[in-house]
Protein backbone atom coordinates (compact mmCIF):
# COMPACT_ATOMS: atom_id res chain seq x y z
CA UNK A 1 0.00 0.00 0.00
CA UNK A 2 1.36 3.31 -1.06
CA UNK A 3 1.22 5.75 1.88
CA UNK A 4 1.24 9.67 1.46
CA UNK A 5 3.79 10.80 3.89
CA UNK A 6 1.34 12.84 6.04
CA UNK A 7 3.09 14.63 9.14
CA UNK A 8 2.46 13.88 12.21
CA UNK A 9 0.70 16.94 14.34
CA UNK A 10 3.40 19.00 16.06
CA UNK A 11 3.71 18.16 19.57
CA UNK A 12 5.79 20.96 21.22
CA UNK A 13 7.96 19.97 24.52
CA UNK A 14 5.69 20.45 27.16
CA UNK A 15 2.62 20.82 25.73
CA UNK A 16 1.59 16.77 25.65
CA UNK A 17 1.71 17.97 30.00
CA UNK A 18 -0.03 20.65 29.41
CA UNK A 19 -3.28 18.89 27.44
CA UNK A 20 -3.23 16.01 29.80
CA UNK A 21 -4.27 18.29 32.44
CA UNK A 22 -7.84 19.54 31.26
CA UNK A 23 -9.07 21.23 34.34
CA UNK A 24 -6.49 23.22 34.63
CA UNK A 25 -6.83 24.58 30.74
CA UNK A 26 -10.31 24.89 31.54
CA UNK A 27 -9.66 27.09 34.30
CA UNK A 28 -7.24 29.02 32.04
CA UNK A 29 -10.40 29.21 29.61
CA UNK A 30 -12.35 30.73 31.69
CA UNK A 31 -9.64 33.68 32.90
CA UNK A 32 -8.48 34.32 29.44
CA UNK A 33 -11.91 34.65 28.39
CA UNK A 34 -12.77 37.19 30.79
CA UNK A 35 -9.59 39.09 30.31
CA UNK A 36 -9.83 39.59 26.41
CA UNK A 37 -13.74 40.24 27.26
CA UNK A 38 -12.30 43.51 29.22
CA UNK A 39 -9.06 44.15 27.62
CA UNK A 40 -9.73 43.99 23.56
CA UNK A 41 -12.90 45.91 23.29
CA UNK A 42 -10.49 49.05 24.51
CA UNK A 43 -7.60 48.41 22.92
CA UNK A 44 -9.78 47.92 19.81
CA UNK A 45 -10.84 51.42 19.96
CA UNK A 46 -7.51 53.15 20.38
CA UNK A 47 -5.40 51.47 17.51
CA UNK A 48 -8.20 49.21 15.90
CA UNK A 49 -5.87 47.01 13.44
CA UNK A 50 -2.87 46.47 15.77
CA UNK A 51 -5.01 45.51 18.56
CA UNK A 52 -6.49 42.77 15.75
CA UNK A 53 -2.76 41.80 14.67
CA UNK A 54 -1.77 41.38 17.73
CA UNK A 55 -4.43 39.03 18.84
CA UNK A 56 -3.94 36.81 15.77
CA UNK A 57 -0.14 37.22 16.45
CA UNK A 58 -0.69 35.58 20.28
CA UNK A 59 -3.23 33.22 19.47
CA UNK A 60 -0.77 31.49 16.93
CA UNK A 61 1.83 31.46 19.30
CA UNK A 62 0.20 30.26 22.69
CA UNK A 63 -2.22 28.26 20.95
CA UNK A 64 0.18 26.91 18.32
CA UNK A 65 2.45 25.69 21.22
CA UNK A 66 -0.10 24.38 23.03
CA UNK A 67 -2.79 22.70 20.68
CA UNK A 68 -0.98 22.69 17.70
CA UNK A 69 -3.66 25.29 16.53
CA UNK A 70 -4.43 25.44 12.95
CA UNK A 71 -6.46 29.18 12.87
CA UNK A 72 -9.38 27.89 11.80
CA UNK A 73 -11.35 31.04 13.58
CA UNK A 74 -14.13 29.09 15.38
CA UNK A 75 -11.91 27.45 18.77
CA UNK A 76 -14.45 24.14 20.20
CA UNK A 77 -11.66 23.89 22.17
CA UNK A 78 -13.58 23.59 26.01
CA UNK A 79 -15.96 21.34 24.06
CA UNK A 80 -13.13 18.63 22.68
CA UNK A 81 -11.45 17.99 26.31
CA UNK A 82 -8.84 20.93 25.04
CA UNK A 83 -7.99 18.74 22.36
CA UNK A 84 -8.26 20.58 18.76
CA UNK A 85 -10.29 18.76 16.12
CA UNK A 86 -8.43 20.67 13.20
CA UNK A 87 -5.08 17.87 14.18
CA UNK A 88 -7.67 15.53 12.61
CA UNK A 89 -6.55 14.77 9.39
CA UNK A 90 -9.96 14.67 8.53
CA UNK A 91 -11.06 17.81 9.92
CA UNK A 92 -13.58 16.13 12.02
CA UNK A 93 -15.87 18.08 14.54
CA UNK A 94 -17.86 15.81 15.71
CA UNK A 95 -16.14 13.23 17.14
CA UNK A 96 -13.75 10.38 15.77
CA UNK A 97 -14.45 8.40 12.15
CA UNK A 98 -14.61 4.58 12.32
CA UNK A 99 -10.82 3.93 11.02
CA UNK A 100 -9.66 4.55 14.34
CA UNK A 101 -6.80 1.73 15.12
CA UNK A 102 -7.09 -0.64 17.91
CA UNK A 103 -4.49 0.99 19.71
CA UNK A 104 -6.17 3.94 19.25
CA UNK A 105 -3.76 5.57 17.06
CA UNK A 106 -5.34 7.52 13.26
CA UNK A 107 -6.11 5.57 10.58
CA UNK A 108 -4.05 8.54 8.39
CA UNK A 109 -1.23 8.72 10.55
CA UNK A 110 -0.45 5.09 11.96
CA UNK A 111 2.05 7.32 14.58
CA UNK A 112 -0.15 9.26 15.97
CA UNK A 113 -2.79 8.85 18.80
CA UNK A 114 -6.08 9.57 17.32
CA UNK A 115 -7.12 13.42 18.01
CA UNK A 116 -10.58 12.13 19.03
CA UNK A 117 -9.53 9.35 21.62
CA UNK A 118 -7.81 11.64 23.54
CA UNK A 119 -10.34 14.07 23.25
CA UNK A 120 -12.76 11.70 24.86
CA UNK A 121 -10.16 10.70 27.48
CA UNK A 122 -9.42 14.44 28.62
CA UNK A 123 -12.97 15.39 27.92
CA UNK A 124 -13.98 13.23 30.62
CA UNK A 125 -11.38 14.89 32.62
CA UNK A 126 -12.79 18.03 32.68
CA UNK A 127 -15.81 19.51 35.66
CA UNK A 128 -17.50 21.95 34.06
CA UNK A 129 -17.15 21.73 30.15
CA UNK A 130 -17.11 17.30 30.40
CA UNK A 131 -20.50 16.90 28.56
CA UNK A 132 -20.01 19.59 25.95
CA UNK A 133 -18.54 16.78 23.29
CA UNK A 134 -21.76 15.84 22.91
CA UNK A 135 -22.69 18.89 21.18
CA UNK A 136 -23.19 18.52 17.94
CA UNK A 137 -21.31 21.39 16.34
CA UNK A 138 -22.22 23.01 12.98
CA UNK A 139 -20.60 22.68 9.74
CA UNK A 140 -17.10 24.97 9.58
CA UNK A 141 -16.65 28.58 8.85
CA UNK A 142 -13.97 28.04 6.03
CA UNK A 143 -13.93 31.95 5.38
CA UNK A 144 -12.74 32.61 9.12
CA UNK A 145 -9.36 30.46 8.24
CA UNK A 146 -6.10 32.28 9.45
CA UNK A 147 -8.32 34.90 12.07
CA UNK A 148 -8.35 35.42 15.65
CA UNK A 149 -11.26 32.73 17.20
CA UNK A 150 -11.06 35.12 20.23
CA UNK A 151 -12.02 38.45 18.06
CA UNK A 152 -14.34 36.45 16.49
CA UNK A 153 -15.88 34.87 19.93
CA UNK A 154 -16.16 38.97 21.00
CA UNK A 155 -18.35 39.64 17.85
CA UNK A 156 -20.20 36.69 17.96
CA UNK A 157 -19.02 35.33 14.60
CA UNK A 158 -17.93 31.92 15.49
CA UNK A 159 -21.21 30.94 16.52
CA UNK A 160 -22.59 32.27 13.70
CA UNK A 161 -24.45 29.31 11.20
CA UNK A 162 -25.91 29.31 8.06
CA UNK A 163 -29.90 30.44 7.94
CA UNK A 164 -30.46 26.90 7.32
CA UNK A 165 -28.82 25.24 9.97
CA UNK A 166 -30.67 24.00 13.11
CA UNK A 167 -29.31 23.34 15.99
CA UNK A 168 -29.52 19.81 17.00
CA UNK A 169 -31.29 19.11 20.47
CA UNK A 170 -30.50 15.86 22.06
CA UNK B 1 -35.40 -9.55 16.81
CA UNK B 2 -36.81 -6.36 17.92
CA UNK B 3 -39.52 -3.63 16.90
CA UNK B 4 -38.67 -0.57 17.24
CA UNK B 5 -41.41 2.33 18.10
CA UNK B 6 -43.06 4.33 14.77
CA UNK B 7 -41.12 7.32 16.61
CA UNK B 8 -38.13 6.72 14.83
CA UNK B 9 -39.57 8.34 12.10
CA UNK B 10 -40.56 11.78 11.77
CA UNK B 11 -43.00 11.18 8.64
CA UNK B 12 -45.81 9.36 9.72
CA UNK B 13 -45.82 7.32 6.40
CA UNK B 14 -42.91 4.96 5.62
CA UNK B 15 -40.75 6.71 3.20
CA UNK B 16 -38.86 4.03 1.55
CA UNK B 17 -39.64 0.10 1.03
CA UNK B 18 -36.31 -0.47 3.35
CA UNK B 19 -38.58 1.99 6.27
CA UNK B 20 -41.29 -0.05 5.82
CA UNK B 21 -39.47 -3.59 6.20
CA UNK B 22 -37.62 -2.40 9.80
CA UNK B 23 -41.19 -0.57 10.31
CA UNK B 24 -43.04 -3.81 10.33
CA UNK B 25 -40.83 -5.86 12.45
CA UNK B 26 -39.14 -7.96 10.18
CA UNK B 27 -35.80 -8.85 10.57
CA UNK B 28 -33.91 -6.46 7.38
CA UNK B 29 -31.45 -7.64 5.45
CA UNK B 30 -28.87 -5.11 3.40
CA UNK B 31 -26.36 -5.71 1.12
CA UNK B 32 -23.24 -4.13 -0.41
CA UNK B 33 -22.80 -3.82 -4.27
CA UNK B 34 -19.27 -3.72 -5.47
CA UNK B 35 -19.59 -0.92 -7.97
CA UNK B 36 -18.33 -1.98 -11.17
CA UNK B 37 -14.80 -0.50 -12.67
CA UNK B 38 -17.00 -0.26 -16.46
CA UNK B 39 -19.20 2.11 -17.92
CA UNK B 40 -21.53 -0.43 -18.70
CA UNK B 41 -24.89 -0.79 -16.90
CA UNK B 42 -24.79 -4.51 -17.58
CA UNK B 43 -22.05 -4.88 -14.67
CA UNK B 44 -24.30 -3.21 -12.45
CA UNK B 45 -27.34 -5.17 -13.03
CA UNK B 46 -25.21 -8.19 -12.77
CA UNK B 47 -24.06 -7.84 -9.28
CA UNK B 48 -27.54 -6.52 -8.15
CA UNK B 49 -29.48 -9.31 -9.98
CA UNK B 50 -27.88 -11.84 -6.89
CA UNK B 51 -28.58 -9.50 -4.20
CA UNK B 52 -31.89 -8.69 -5.04
CA UNK B 53 -33.70 -12.23 -4.38
CA UNK B 54 -32.48 -12.16 -0.76
CA UNK B 55 -32.62 -8.74 0.21
CA UNK B 56 -34.33 -6.17 1.02
CA UNK B 57 -31.98 -3.16 0.30
CA UNK B 58 -28.54 -2.73 -2.18
CA UNK B 59 -26.23 -0.16 -0.92
CA UNK B 60 -24.24 1.37 -3.35
CA UNK B 61 -20.67 1.93 -2.03
CA UNK B 62 -19.45 5.59 -2.96
CA UNK B 63 -15.25 4.64 -3.59
CA UNK B 64 -14.87 1.96 -1.26
CA UNK B 65 -11.81 2.05 0.92
CA UNK B 66 -10.85 5.51 -1.34
CA UNK B 67 -10.68 3.67 -4.93
CA UNK B 68 -12.15 4.81 -8.19
CA UNK B 69 -15.47 3.11 -9.31
CA UNK B 70 -18.49 4.23 -10.73
CA UNK B 71 -20.04 6.57 -8.57
CA UNK B 72 -23.06 5.78 -5.74
CA UNK B 73 -25.30 7.92 -7.25
CA UNK B 74 -25.39 6.54 -11.13
CA UNK B 75 -25.18 3.18 -9.27
CA UNK B 76 -28.28 4.12 -7.83
CA UNK B 77 -29.76 5.75 -10.45
CA UNK B 78 -29.33 2.58 -12.33
CA UNK B 79 -30.91 0.32 -9.90
CA UNK B 80 -33.93 2.43 -9.56
CA UNK B 81 -34.78 2.15 -13.20
CA UNK B 82 -34.70 -1.30 -13.05
CA UNK B 83 -37.26 -1.24 -10.08
CA UNK B 84 -34.62 -2.50 -7.41
CA UNK B 85 -34.30 -0.74 -3.98
CA UNK B 86 -30.93 1.14 -3.18
CA UNK B 87 -29.22 2.83 -0.67
CA UNK B 88 -27.15 5.40 -1.50
CA UNK B 89 -23.39 6.22 0.37
CA UNK B 90 -22.72 9.09 0.41
CA UNK B 91 -19.33 9.86 1.68
CA UNK B 92 -17.71 13.15 2.99
CA UNK B 93 -14.55 12.40 1.78
CA UNK B 94 -14.83 13.56 -1.91
CA UNK B 95 -17.21 15.84 -2.36
CA UNK B 96 -17.54 19.64 -0.29
CA UNK B 97 -21.26 20.98 0.76
CA UNK B 98 -22.60 22.44 -2.17
CA UNK B 99 -22.20 18.79 -4.38
CA UNK B 100 -23.45 16.90 -1.32
CA UNK B 101 -26.63 18.98 -1.40
CA UNK B 102 -27.00 18.52 -5.33
CA UNK B 103 -26.43 14.84 -4.94
CA UNK B 104 -29.16 14.82 -2.01
CA UNK B 105 -31.52 16.32 -4.51
CA UNK B 106 -30.87 14.91 -7.70
CA UNK B 107 -30.91 11.10 -5.89
CA UNK B 108 -34.18 12.10 -4.72
CA UNK B 109 -35.15 13.04 -8.11
CA UNK B 110 -33.68 9.80 -9.68
CA UNK B 111 -35.79 7.91 -7.52
CA UNK B 112 -33.20 7.02 -4.56
CA UNK B 113 -35.20 7.14 -0.69
CA UNK B 114 -32.14 5.73 1.38
CA UNK B 115 -29.12 7.94 2.49
CA UNK B 116 -26.09 6.30 4.53
CA UNK B 117 -23.83 9.70 5.59
CA UNK B 118 -20.83 8.52 5.46
CA UNK B 119 -17.54 9.74 6.99
CA UNK B 120 -15.72 8.00 4.06
CA UNK B 121 -11.96 5.95 4.52
CA UNK B 122 -9.26 8.56 3.96
CA UNK B 123 -7.26 9.06 0.43
CA UNK B 124 -4.18 7.15 1.73
CA UNK B 125 -5.98 4.03 1.96
CA UNK B 126 -7.13 4.06 -1.88
CA UNK B 127 -5.57 3.73 -5.33
CA UNK B 128 -4.91 6.88 -5.71
CA UNK B 129 -3.52 8.56 -2.45
CA UNK B 130 -2.10 11.77 -4.14
CA UNK B 131 -5.87 13.11 -4.15
CA UNK B 132 -7.40 15.97 -2.30
CA UNK B 133 -9.11 14.98 0.65
CA UNK B 134 -12.37 17.23 1.25
CA UNK B 135 -13.78 16.55 4.51
CA UNK B 136 -15.77 19.57 4.09
CA UNK B 137 -18.89 18.11 6.52
CA UNK B 138 -18.31 15.46 9.07
CA UNK B 139 -20.95 12.79 8.54
CA UNK B 140 -23.10 14.45 11.56
CA UNK B 141 -22.95 17.69 9.69
CA UNK B 142 -24.30 15.85 6.61
CA UNK B 143 -26.98 13.62 8.43
CA UNK B 144 -28.56 17.24 10.01
CA UNK B 145 -28.30 18.98 6.84
CA UNK B 146 -29.86 16.39 4.95
CA UNK B 147 -32.86 16.10 7.71
CA UNK B 148 -33.18 19.99 7.40
CA UNK B 149 -33.40 19.87 3.59
CA UNK B 150 -36.20 17.14 3.77
CA UNK B 151 -38.09 18.53 6.73
CA UNK B 152 -37.51 22.04 6.60
CA UNK B 153 -37.23 22.27 2.69
CA UNK B 154 -34.54 24.19 2.49
CA UNK B 155 -30.59 23.84 2.00
CA UNK B 156 -27.61 24.66 4.56
CA UNK B 157 -28.19 28.75 3.59
CA UNK B 158 -32.04 28.86 4.15
CA UNK B 159 -32.64 28.95 0.38
CA UNK B 160 -36.10 27.78 -0.38
CA UNK B 161 -36.42 24.56 -2.04
CA UNK B 162 -39.99 23.76 -4.31
CA UNK B 163 -39.92 20.18 -3.50
CA UNK B 164 -38.16 18.96 -0.77
CA UNK B 165 -36.21 15.42 -0.85
CA UNK B 166 -37.89 12.54 0.72
CA UNK B 167 -35.39 10.32 2.21
CA UNK B 168 -34.73 7.31 4.73
CA UNK B 169 -31.55 8.68 6.42
CA UNK B 170 -28.40 6.57 7.84
CA UNK B 171 -25.34 6.27 9.19
CA UNK B 172 -22.89 3.96 10.12
CA UNK B 173 -21.23 2.94 13.21
CA UNK B 174 -18.31 1.06 14.25
CA UNK B 175 -18.38 -0.37 17.99
CA UNK B 176 -14.96 -2.27 17.36
CA UNK B 177 -12.69 1.08 17.26
CA UNK B 178 -11.39 3.36 20.20
CA UNK B 179 -12.92 5.15 22.39
CA UNK B 180 -14.77 2.04 23.14
CA UNK B 181 -16.61 3.48 25.52
CA UNK B 182 -18.02 6.82 24.12
CA UNK B 183 -19.51 4.76 21.10
CA UNK B 184 -22.67 4.69 22.22
CA UNK B 185 -22.87 7.75 23.34
CA UNK B 186 -21.22 9.00 19.48
CA UNK B 187 -24.20 7.02 17.72
CA UNK B 188 -26.58 9.07 20.21
CA UNK B 189 -25.30 12.13 18.20
CA UNK B 190 -26.20 10.51 14.96
CA UNK B 191 -29.25 9.53 16.45
CA UNK B 192 -29.66 13.38 17.26
CA UNK B 193 -28.72 14.38 14.04
CA UNK B 194 -31.34 12.50 11.93
CA UNK B 195 -30.14 9.16 11.70
CA UNK B 196 -32.98 6.51 11.09
CA UNK B 197 -30.72 3.69 10.55
CA UNK B 198 -27.30 2.36 11.24
CA UNK B 199 -25.22 -0.24 9.37
CA UNK B 200 -22.34 -1.19 11.65
CA UNK B 201 -18.83 -2.05 10.36
CA UNK B 202 -18.20 -6.06 10.15
CA UNK B 203 -18.92 -7.63 13.32
CA UNK B 204 -16.28 -10.50 14.11
CA UNK B 205 -16.69 -10.44 17.67
CA UNK B 206 -19.97 -10.49 19.45
CA UNK B 207 -19.01 -9.80 22.59
CA UNK B 208 -18.12 -6.96 22.18
CA UNK B 209 -21.18 -6.27 20.24
CA UNK B 210 -23.28 -7.24 22.88
CA UNK B 211 -20.87 -4.83 25.16
CA UNK B 212 -22.34 -1.98 22.79
CA UNK B 213 -25.30 -2.46 22.34
CA UNK B 214 -25.61 -2.77 25.74
CA UNK B 215 -24.65 0.95 26.43
CA UNK B 216 -26.81 1.57 23.44
CA UNK B 217 -30.23 0.30 25.04
CA UNK B 218 -29.05 1.95 28.40
CA UNK B 219 -29.32 5.23 26.65
CA UNK B 220 -32.88 4.19 24.73
CA UNK B 221 -31.00 4.54 21.36
CA UNK B 222 -32.67 0.92 20.11
CA UNK B 223 -35.91 2.04 20.66
CA UNK B 224 -34.74 5.42 17.98
CA UNK B 225 -32.91 4.01 15.39
CA UNK B 226 -32.75 0.66 13.69
CA UNK B 227 -29.39 -0.69 13.55
CA UNK B 228 -28.46 -3.17 10.75
CA UNK B 229 -25.40 -5.84 12.00
CA UNK B 230 -22.26 -5.43 9.41
CA UNK B 231 -22.00 -9.01 8.58
CA UNK B 232 -19.60 -10.20 6.04
CA UNK B 233 -17.63 -14.18 4.90
CA UNK B 234 -14.00 -14.03 5.13
CA UNK B 235 -12.63 -16.16 1.98
CA UNK B 236 -9.05 -17.32 3.36
CA UNK B 237 -6.72 -16.68 6.13
CA UNK B 238 -5.05 -14.95 3.52
CA UNK B 239 -8.03 -12.54 3.02
CA UNK B 240 -8.52 -12.21 6.91
CA UNK B 241 -5.30 -10.88 7.54
CA UNK B 242 -5.49 -8.91 4.64
CA UNK B 243 -8.71 -7.53 6.09
CA UNK B 244 -7.34 -6.84 9.66
CA UNK B 245 -4.23 -5.44 8.68
CA UNK B 246 -5.30 -2.85 5.87
CA UNK B 247 -8.91 -2.23 5.41
CA UNK B 248 -8.92 0.83 8.73
CA UNK B 249 -11.55 -0.19 11.30
CA UNK B 250 -11.50 -4.20 11.17
CA UNK B 251 -11.38 -6.27 14.25
CA UNK B 252 -11.04 -9.80 13.61
CA UNK B 253 -10.37 -11.13 17.15
CA UNK B 254 -7.45 -14.06 17.66
CA UNK B 255 -10.52 -16.78 18.13
CA UNK B 256 -11.53 -16.49 14.96
CA UNK B 257 -8.13 -16.27 12.95
CA UNK B 258 -7.31 -19.35 14.58
CA UNK B 259 -10.39 -21.34 13.66
CA UNK B 260 -9.60 -20.02 10.13
CA UNK B 261 -5.76 -21.24 10.11
CA UNK B 262 -6.97 -24.76 12.18
CA UNK B 263 -9.21 -25.40 8.52
CA UNK B 264 -7.30 -26.69 5.37
CA UNK B 265 -7.03 -24.18 2.78
CA UNK B 266 -9.39 -25.87 0.27
CA UNK B 267 -11.92 -25.90 2.99
CA UNK B 268 -11.22 -21.96 4.23
CA UNK B 269 -14.01 -20.67 1.90
CA UNK B 270 -16.49 -22.59 3.38
CA UNK B 271 -15.31 -22.24 7.06
CA UNK B 272 -15.61 -18.31 6.50
CA UNK B 273 -18.94 -18.50 5.16
CA UNK B 274 -20.25 -20.88 8.20
CA UNK B 275 -18.41 -18.41 10.25
CA UNK B 276 -20.32 -15.46 9.22
CA UNK B 277 -23.88 -17.65 9.15
CA UNK B 278 -22.99 -18.09 13.07
CA UNK B 279 -22.64 -14.86 13.35
CA UNK B 280 -25.90 -13.51 12.20
CA UNK B 281 -27.54 -16.33 14.34
CA UNK B 282 -25.90 -14.68 17.49
CA UNK B 283 -26.83 -10.98 16.35
CA UNK B 284 -30.18 -11.55 16.04
CA UNK B 285 -30.53 -12.68 19.41
CA UNK B 286 -29.22 -9.17 21.03
CA UNK B 287 -32.03 -6.64 21.96
CA UNK B 288 -32.14 -3.84 19.44
CA UNK B 289 -30.80 -5.42 16.23
CA UNK B 290 -33.54 -5.25 13.72
CA UNK B 291 -31.28 -6.51 10.67
CA UNK B 292 -27.95 -7.29 9.31
CA UNK B 293 -26.01 -6.00 6.56
CA UNK B 294 -23.83 -7.92 4.12
CA UNK B 295 -20.61 -7.17 2.61
CA UNK B 296 -19.12 -9.57 0.67
CA UNK B 297 -16.59 -7.98 -0.87
CA UNK B 298 -15.90 -9.83 -4.60
CA UNK B 299 -17.80 -12.56 -3.58
CA UNK B 300 -21.66 -11.26 -4.21
CA UNK B 301 -22.31 -14.91 -5.11
CA UNK B 302 -22.57 -15.85 -1.44
CA UNK B 303 -24.77 -13.81 0.07
CA UNK B 304 -27.98 -15.81 -0.62
CA UNK B 305 -26.07 -18.94 0.40
CA UNK B 306 -25.34 -16.94 3.57
CA UNK B 307 -28.89 -15.68 4.32
CA UNK B 308 -30.44 -18.99 3.67
CA UNK B 309 -28.04 -21.10 5.93
CA UNK B 310 -28.62 -18.16 8.30
CA UNK B 311 -32.40 -18.90 8.37
CA UNK B 312 -33.31 -15.90 7.16
CA UNK B 313 -34.48 -17.27 3.53
CA UNK B 314 -37.70 -19.25 4.09
CA UNK B 315 -39.32 -16.19 5.98
CA UNK B 316 -38.18 -13.52 3.13
CA UNK B 317 -39.32 -16.04 0.24
CA UNK B 318 -43.20 -16.39 1.96
CA UNK B 319 -42.94 -12.15 2.19
CA UNK B 320 -42.91 -10.17 -1.29
CA UNK B 321 -39.37 -9.80 -1.76
CA UNK B 322 -39.29 -6.02 -1.73
CA UNK B 323 -35.44 -5.46 -3.69
CA UNK B 324 -36.77 -7.11 -6.12
CA UNK B 325 -38.08 -5.26 -9.20
CA UNK B 326 -41.18 -3.23 -8.45
CA UNK B 327 -43.32 -5.02 -11.03
CA UNK B 328 -43.48 -8.73 -9.13
CA UNK B 329 -44.78 -7.56 -5.98
CA UNK B 330 -47.23 -5.13 -4.61
CA UNK B 331 -46.33 -3.08 -1.80
CA UNK B 332 -49.75 -3.50 -0.46
CA UNK B 333 -49.05 -6.44 0.95
CA UNK B 334 -46.02 -5.57 2.92
CA UNK B 335 -47.48 -5.15 6.37
CA UNK B 336 -47.57 -1.58 8.43
CA UNK B 337 -46.53 -1.10 12.31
Amino acid sequence: MVRTPMKEARRAPGSEWLKNHPRLLEVAYIVSKRLIKLGYPLARKLAPRLAERTMVRSEELVKGYAFNCQMCGQCILHSTGMTCPMNCPKNLRNGPCGGVRANGHCEVIPEMPCVWVQAWERSQRMLIYADEIQVVQPPVNRALQGSSAWVNMLDGVDTRTPKGWQPVEQ
Amino acid sequence: MTRAPASTTSAAVPISRLERVLRSGRFAVTAELDAPDSADPADVYKNALVLAEVCDAINATDGSGANCHMSSLSCCALLTRAGYEPVLQVSCRDRNRIAMQGDLLGAAALGVRNVLCLTGDDVTNGDQPEAKRVFDFDSIQLLQVARTMRDTGVFLSGRKLSTPPRLFLGAAENPFAPPYDWRPRRLAKKVAAGAQFIQTQYCFDVPMFERFMRGVRDLGLHERVFMLVGVGPLRSVKAAEFMRTRVPGVWIPGAIMERLKKTPPKQQREEGIQICVEIIQQVRQIAGVHGVHVMAYRQEETVAEIIQRAGLFPRRASAAMPAAPASELSLTDVPFV
